[in-house]
C-alpha cells in the first residue's frame, strides 16, 4: 500500500463519497457528478479539512448495498489449476486460490474455477488532488490530478496510513459505480489533466486502471499511477504500459524489512523500477523513513547507490516523514535531521534531484539545478511558489532539467 | 496526571454497580468462564459421538437424531446426567449468545441447519431468550446459501451475517495479526459458541474450530500465507473472541478431506458425528487426525506430504498462546455412539 505521506500533505484519502455527499455544501451536485471533486477550485487548502471523513462515516452502510454484478470482471493475470483452483499472476505474491476464496489482496474471488475482479469500476475513493501530493515532482507540476482507489492491497504495511480501505474487502467500502468513461469525463469537467490511480494499491486493481487509463487517453486525459511496483512484470508492462507516469513507493533497501513491516519482498519492485524505466515511463521514487526500521547509513547509501546504477541519477528521489498509524503507532516521528541525513547520503551518491517530503517548507521541497545550484522550482506544501524552468531547462545555466514540464 | 486521578463519584457508583451484580448472580448456579488454559485443568475432553443411523432412508439429516446425538455428546462432555444441565454451566439468562457457523461450503459443506436448531433448542431450554440467540457468518447471503433463513424479526432466533452490521472500527491486535471485528461478536453476544465444519483446507491443511474464527474478522485474507500460521492462533487470542468461547461443537455429518474449503462432492463423506470440546486445540488435534485417516483410506498423502501440515495448531498449543493442547497425552477422547 502507498500513500505514505502523512499530514499536511498526505496522500491519505480521499473524500469518500458518501462523506462528500453528505456535506451541505455540495449539496446542489449531482450523486453521479462526484461531487467530492467539487473541490477542484478550493484547491489543497480545502482539500486538506475534506480528506478526513473518512473515519466518521460507517465502515458499513446497509443502505448503499452494492450490487456485486455490476463490478465484476474476469480478471486479466491468472492462470487456471486443477479442481477449480487458480494461481493469481498478478503480483509475486502468486495466491493459489480455491474455488469461493479470494486472494491476499481480498478483491478477487474464484468463482467455480474462474477468477473474479471484485472492484472493477467500484470507487470507494475520488478526489481531485494537486499533482504534487502524489507526489510528483517533475512531471505536470502546478496541476491538478482527478484522484481514484478502490478498495485492496496487495501487501500490508504496518505503518498504512489508508488502512481503511487498503486493508478493507470491497464490500466493506463504501463505493459508487464510476465506469471508466465517467471516469475520464469527471477528469476533463474538472480540468485535470491526469487520472490518478491512488491512495490504496492500484496494482490489485489493474483491470479497471487500464480500461480507465484507455478512456481518458481517448478524451486527451493523461494516466499517472501511485503504486508499491509489486507486480509481476507481465502485467505490470500490460497495466502499466498505459501510464504515462508513475511514482512507487520503495518501502525500504532491505528484504527482511518487507518481509516484516511490508508482507512482500524488495527484489519484485527493485525489477519493476527497472522494467518502467525500459517503457520510458517517467518514474519517480518515494522512500518512507521509519525510525529505527529502515534509517540507516547502510540503507540509505544502499539505495542511491542502486537507483544510480540501475535506473540513473535524474530519477527523482524522495525521503518522506513517517507518522504513527495503523500497527505502527509506538513508534514517533521521523526526526528532520533523520531526512536531512539521508538526503545528504544520497547527493553524496550522485543522486541529482532528492526532497523531503511532508515537511512544508523545508528547502528540500525545492527543484535545483544539479549543475548550477540554483532554486528551479519553490515549493511549499503542495503549493508551487515559483516556476523558473523553461522548454525543459534551467534559466540560469541552460542544463537540460528532466522531466514533462508541460501539458 | 491522568493515571493517577482518584476514582469520580461516576466510577464510584459505577463500581458499586457492578459489586451489586456479582453479588446477585452469585447464588445462581456457576457458569463457566471462557476456556482457560488447559494447563491448569488437566486433561482436555474430546467427545466423538457418531450415529450411523442419522440420515435414515434419506440424504438429509434427522433433525431429532442430531438433537439427540446433541445431547449424547454433551453429556458426556459435562458428565450431567441430563441434557439441559451442561447448557445452564455455560450461560445465564439475560445473556446473549452468538452461534458462529461455518457457511462457505453452500448447502453440500456448511453448518448443518438440523445440528444449530438443535443448539438453539437447547439454549432456550437453558433459559435464553430467542431474540438473544444469534445464528451468524460473514455474510447473510453465504448463510442463505447453506440453508439458513435469515431473520431479524423480534421474538425469534436472530440469524444474519455480519454485513448486516458491519465491523468495528477499531482495530484489534495481536501477535501478527491486527483486524476489526465483527460487531456480531462486540455487541451482540456475551457467550460464544463456535460450530465449524470438518474439512480440508488447501491452504491451512485443516479448517475446523481454530480457523472458523477467520469468519470474525474483517480481513481474513490477510491471514492465509504460510500456512495460516501464526495467524489462526493469534486471531483466537484476540481478547475479545477468548473471552466469550465457550464451547466448540464441530458439525463432521458430512465433512470433507481433500480439495477443501470448498464443496467438492467427490471429496465428501459422511461421518455423521459430531465433535465437541471446550479446548478448540484438542478438537482440531483430533479432527486432524480423523481427516488423515480418511485420506489414508482414500489412497491420498498425509498432509504433511503434500506441505501442508496444520502447524497453527501447535502454534496455538504454544506457551506463547495457550488456547489448548495438542498433546495426545493431555488430550482424553471420548468415543461414543448415539442411539
Amino acid at each position: 500500500m502507498q500513500s505514505d505521506y502523512s499530514l499536511p500533505h498526505t496522500e491519505e484519502p480521499r473524500v469518500p463519497i458518501s462523506a462528500v455527499k453528505r456535506d451541505p455544501a455540495f449539496s446542489a451536485l449531482d450523486r453521479r457528478s462526484f461531487l467530492m471533486c467539487a473541490m477542484s477550485a478550493g484547491a489543497a487548502g480545502s482539500i486538506h479539512q475534506l480528506a478526513r471523513p473518512l473515519k466518521a462515516m460507517p465502515v458499513w452502510n446497509n443502505e448503499q448495498k452494492q450490487d456485486d454484478a455490476q463490478f465484476t470482471v474476469e480478471a486479466q493475470f491468472y492462470q487456471k489449476l486443477p479442481n477449480k483452483k487458480v494461481k493469481c499472476k498478478l503480483c509475486p505474491r502468486e495466491c493459489a486460490v480455491g474455488d469461493r476464496e479470494r486472494g491476499y489482496c481480498g478483491v478477487r474471488e474464484n468463482r467455480n474455477g474462474t477468477y473474479y475482479s471484485l472492484v472493477h469500476s467500484r470507487v470507494c475513493a475520488a478526489h481531485v488532488d494537486p499533482i504534487e501530493k502524489k507526489p510528483l515532482f517533475h512531471y505536470l507540476p502546478g496541476t491538478m490530478a482527478f484522484s481514484l482507489a478502490t478498495a485492496g492491497c496487495n501487501v500490508n504495511c504496518k505503518f498504512c496510513q489508508n488502512w481503511n480501505i487498503s486493508q478493507a474487502r470491497p464490500e466493506q467500502a463504501p463505493a459508487q459505480y464510476v465506469p471508466p468513461k465517467r471516469v475520464a469525463e469527471l477528469a476533463v469537467q474538472y480540468r485535470c489533466p491526469t487520472i490518478a490511480y491512488t491512495y490504496s494499491e492500484p496494482v490489485v486493481f489493474s483491470e479497471f486502471l487500464m480500461d480507465a487509463a484507455d478512456a481518458g487517453h481517448e478524451a486527451g486525459i493523461r494516466s499517472i499511477v501511485v503504486s508499491n511496483g509489486y507486480m509481476q512484470e507481465e502485467a505490470l508492462r500490460a497495466a502499466y504500459g498505459k501510464m504515462d507516469a508513475v511514482k512507487i513507493d520503495l518501502k525500504s533497501f532491505s528484504e527482511s524489512y518487507y518481509r516484516n513491516v511490508v508482507t512482500g519482498q524488495l527484489k519484485p519492485v527493485l525489477d519493476s523500477i527497472v522494467t518502467l524505466r525500459k517503457l520510458d515511463k517517467w518514474t519517480e521514487i518515494v522512500y518512507l523513513v521509519v525510525p529505527t526500521l529502515n534509517d540507516s547509513d547502510v540503507e540509505f547509501r544502499g539505495l542511491a547507490r542502486w537507483v544510480k546504477q540501475n535506473v540513473g541519477a535524474d530519477v527523482p528521489l524522495h525521503f518522506t516523514q513517517f507518522h504513527p498509524d495503523y500497527l505502527l503507532k509506538n513508534l514517533p516521528i521521523t526526526p528532520i535531521p533523520t531526512l536531512e541525513r539521508a538526503r545528504d547520503i544520497a547527493l553524496a551518491e550522485g543522486l541529482h534531484y532528492v526532497y523531503i517530503g511532508n515537511v512544508p517548507g523545508h528547502p528540500a521541497e525545492n527543484t535545483y539545478c544539479p549543475q548550477c545550484r540554483r532554486m528551479l522550482v519553490e515549493r511549499v506544501g503542495l503549493e508551487i511558489r515559483q516556476m523558473l524552468i523553461h522548454k525543459g531547462e534551467c534559466p540560469f545555466c541552460k542544463h537540460t532539467i528532466p522531466g514533462v514540464w508541460h501539458v | 496526571m491522568r493515571n493517577e486521578r482518584t476514582a469520580s463519584r461516576r466510577d464510584f457508583l459505577r463500581n458499586c454497580l457492578a459489586g451489586a451484580v456479582g453479588l446477585a448472580v452469585a447464588d445462581q448456579p456457576v457458569a463457566l468462564d471462557a476456556a482457560e488454559p488447559v494447563t491448569s485443568l488437566g486433561k482436555s475432553r474430546v467427545v466423538i459421538a457418531q450415529d450411523a443411523q442419522m440420515r435414515g432412508a434419506g440424504t438429509g439429516v434427522d433433525g431429532g437424531r442430531v438433537l439427540s446425538l446433541l445431547d449424547h455428546a454433551m453429556q458426556r462432555l459435562f458428565n450431567a446426567r441430563d441434557p439441559i444441565q451442561p447448557w445452564i454451566r455455560m450461560v445465564r439468562p439475560g445473556q446473549m449468545v452468538a452461534v458462529k457457523v461455518n457457511t462457505l461450503g453452500g448447502r453440500g459443506l456448511s453448518t448443518n441447519v438440523q445440528l444449530v436448531e438443535a443448539i438453539c433448542e437447547r439454549l432456550q431450554a437453558a433459559g435464553i431468550r430467542a431474540q438473544d440467540i444469534v445464528i451468524w457468518d460473514r455474510d447473510s447471503a453465504e448463510l442463505e446459501r447453506a440453508g439458513f433463513r435469515v431473520r431479524t424479526g423480534a421474538s425469534q432466533v436472530q440469524c444474519f451475517g455480519t454485513d448486516r452490521v458491519g465491523f468495528e472500527e477499531d482495530l484489534v491486535s495481536y501477535g501478527s495479526v491486527g483486524s476489526r471485528l465483527s460487531k456480531i461478536l462486540t455487541q451482540r453476544c456475551d457467550v460464544l459458541i463456535n460450530v465449524p465444519v470438518l474439512k480440508d483446507h488447501d491452504g491451512a491443511g485443516v479448517s475446523i474450530a481454530l480457523k472458523n474464527m477467520y469468519g470474525v474478522i474483517h480481513n481474513p485474507n490477510k491471514y492465509h500465507p504460510n500456512g495460516c500460521d501464526p495467524y489462526v492462533a493469534d486471531v483466537n487470542m484476540l481478547p475479545e473472541i477468548r473471552s466469550r468461547l465457550r464451547l466448540h461443537i464441530c458439525d463432521a455429518t458430512t465433512a470433507c478431506f481433500e480439495g477443501g474449503p470448498a464443496f467438492k462432492p467427490q471429496f465428501a463423506w459422511q461421518q455423521n458425528a459430531l465433535i465437541i470440546s471446550q479446548d478448540p486445540v484438542a478438537l482440531d488435534t483430533i479432527g486432524w487426525q480423523t481427516i488423515e485417516r480418511k485420506r489414508a483410506e482414500k489412497g491420498l498423502k498425509t498432509l504433511a506430504a503434500e506441505d501442508r501440515t496444520p502447524r497453527y495448531i501447535a502454534t496455538a498449543a504454544d506457551a506463547d498462546h495457550q488456547l489448548g493442547t495438542n498433546d495426545p497425552r493431555r488430550i482424553e477422547l471420548v468415543e461414543t455412539r448415539g442411539s
